[in-house]
């Protein structure tokens, strides 16, 4: 006897609706108490000092999960639009653009807590580096996204529009990766540099994949709400709408 | 450690705590501005279905 699920049930609005209204509060929940484990760890298990590093460097355990977050949601956003364009299906584009604001909102904080950061480290606010640089523009990816779906009316295209849009800009998410520019930390140890999982003292690294894990439980909270609206939004000539509680009252 | 020194960050206070404080209020931002529009949906969903159903 084979177990036979049919995936295609839950790409229709009408019945992903109600599901993701009930993922919604688990996802909240989870998000929570990683929250409270990671920031615990992050403040109260990690070294106090790293060598040089003085106590500012804990900025790293919400930096690097929102820029992580920030550079994931995007890839996310490319692979729902990519099926959305070859399946047809409605319910990714909508996903797609569900994600958007999320994804420019961690892109943003990325940038922020960086510039943080570098005043502290570096002495700067702000450096033309190839890593802000490109960190930077996929942020204008995100807003020129967000900006190409309201422009034109018509859903259809502007789903599509804005999806070839995504995977063009899907270019960048390498340059962001590999736009290291120091090869040699012994000469350079304020810039970012290149760095291996292994090589990461293994309280730092477990609160800041903890750290990781909470912001990404969060976006998936705040992404289903802003979908549940988006479909509303979409749908609202469709019998199943009328028919919800909330709506027929 | 004391409190105080705790909060105080080794003098790095300020830029530890505006970086968590500023992700934790754009987050908190975001939730709330998702939920207003979801009531503005409803209640323009509400109005829809009154003004389309023959009474």
């Amino acid at each position: 006897m084979t177990l036979k699920i049919n995936w295609f049930k839950y790409a229709s609005p009408a019945s992903f609706y109600p599901l993701a209204g009930k993922m919604i509060p688990w996802f909240a929940a989870a998000s929570a108490l990683l929250f409270a484990v990671g920031l615990y760890w992050s403040f109260f298990k990690t070294p106090e000092v790293l060598s040089e590093q003085k106590q500012y460097y804990k900025i790293i355990f919400i930096h690097v999960p929102v820029v992580w977050m920030g550079m994931w949601l995007y890839l996310v956003m490319v692979v729902w639009s990519a099926i959305g364009l070859i399946f047809n299906t409605r319910l990714s584009f909508m996903m797609s653009a569900a994600i958007a604001p999320t994804g420019a909102l961690f892109t943003f904080l990325g940038l922020l807590t960086g510039a943080i950061w570098g005043k502290t480290s570096w002495g700067t606010w702000w450096d033309w580096d190839p890593r802000l640089t490109s960190f930077l523009i996929l942020l204008f990816l995100y807003i020129g996204y967000m900006a190409l779906q309201s422009a034109i009316d018509d859903t259809r295209r502007s789903d599509r529009a804005s999806a070839l849009l995504l995977i063009v800009g899907m270019a960048l998410i390498p340059v962001i990766y590999w736009s290291v520019n120091c090869p040699d930390p012994a000469q350079c140890t304020a810039l970012h540099q290149r760095s291996g999982l292994g090589k990461i003292e293994g309280n730092i690294l477990f609160a800041m994949l903890t750290m990781t894990l909470a912001v990404w439980m969060y976006s998936f909270v705040s992404i289903l709400m802003r979908l549940r609206n988006i479909i509303l939004e979409r749908e609202r000539n469709k019998d199943w709408v009328a028919q919800l509680p909330e709506v027929a009252q | 450690m004391s409190i105080s020194e705790f909060f105080s960050m080794g003098g790095y206070g300020a830029y530890v705590w505006v970086s968590f404080g500023a992700t934790l209020l754009l987050m908190t931002t975001e939730i709330l501005l998702v939920r207003s529009r979801r009531r503005a949906v409803v209640k323009r969903l509400r109005r829809l279905l009154r003004a389309g159903r023959p009474s």
